[in-house]
């Protein structure tokens, strides 16, 4: 599987993905930078890191969201190509409009920084079908701006239509309803707080984050 | 010419730095202030003729997340 990485100004988990790619697929993801108008051909997989990009200015995610790449981003995404967004990717996906809701600074006020277990709530998607529903996983998280919010009918709606992926299985950052990861109702796009990238083999504690990679390759091909 | 585009967070909306604000507001002594709400102000320089519905998709589209915040437009 042919797989790319968005690059912003700002974005400081970029190398993290693409290692976890890398070791997963056997083949280095392509860094696209910002800038790009177009995404490489042939990709079977799109994926938006973590990090600052463009300081977290304006809003978390906002000003990535507008820039020239993640237009081709959206419309791949609308096609059906597989896009992941991992903590500021998952800001930048709800800014462009991939995802409902938005993620606001954490009720704690604090920069939360550890590992935390996830509920698997939706284990038929590729990003999680590697996994049981109902599964506890341990997986990283570190953000300020993880608490998830959307109005009361968009969550009764994401509720009812399966699209939560993960849960935290205690509360974390305020998050409604504990949502630590989504799925668009196409279920081709998945927006999570959580690092998976940092939680794929044993040097890192564990390899609980390995399976959404492995899914992914299986679904892909 | 001159707009001010003032983005607040919708009621409802968590805004924990309008709390930090209140709680310091309490430790200066001001006891009065029974809330504080935290928002952003942009100041715009804009061609004369730039009308309404350009203002509001700028708003829209960018300075404002319409999910969490609402936007008020003044003409200088």
């Amino acid at each position: 599987m042919k797989t790319a990485v968005i690059v912003f100004p700002g974005s400081n988990c970029d190398r993290d993905l693409a290692v976890a790619l890398e070791q997963v697929t056997g083949t280095r993801p392509q860094m696209v930078w910002h800038a790009e108008t177009s995404l490489p051909d042939g990709v079977g997989l799109v994926a938006v890191p973590g990090g600052f990009s463009y300081g977290d200015y304006l809003r978390s995610g906002a000003i990535a969201a507008r820039s020239p790449v993640m237009r081709a981003v959206v419309d791949a995404a609308e096609k059906g190509l597989p896009v992941l967004g991992v903590c500021n990717g998952f800001q930048v996906l709800t800014e462009a409009g991939l995802l409902p809701g938005a993620l606001i600074r954490n009720a704690g006020l604090n920069f939360v920084c550890r590992d935390v277990p996830l509920t698997v709530e939706n284990a038929q998607s590729a990003f999680t079908s590697r996994y049981r529903i109902g599964e506890t996983i341990m997986v990283p998280v570190a953000h300020h701006d993880g608490n998830y919010v959307a109005d009361a009918e968009t969550l009764a709606r994401l509720e009812g239509e399966g699209r939560v992926a993960f849960r935290y299985a205690a509360p974390v950052n305020g998050s409604a309803n504990d949502i630590a990861g989504l799925l668009n109702d196409a279920g081709n796009v998945l927006g999570m707080m959580p690092h998976p990238e940092r939680r794929i083999e044993s040097a890192h504690g564990g390899d609980d984050g390995r399976r959404l990679f492995e899914g992914l390759l299986e679904a892909v091909g | 010419m001159r707009l001010r585009i003032v983005v607040t967070l919708k009621p409802g909306v968590l805004d924990p730095q309008g709390r930090a604000i209140h709680h310091a507001l309490g430790s200066l002594g001001f006891d009065g202030v029974t809330d504080v709400r935290a928002g952003k102000l942009f100041e715009l320089e804009v061609a004369d003729g730039t009308d309404d519905a350009t203002v509001d998709r700028m708003c829209r589209e960018l300075l404002a997340n319409t999910v969490i915040e609402n936007y008020r437009i003044e003409r200088a």
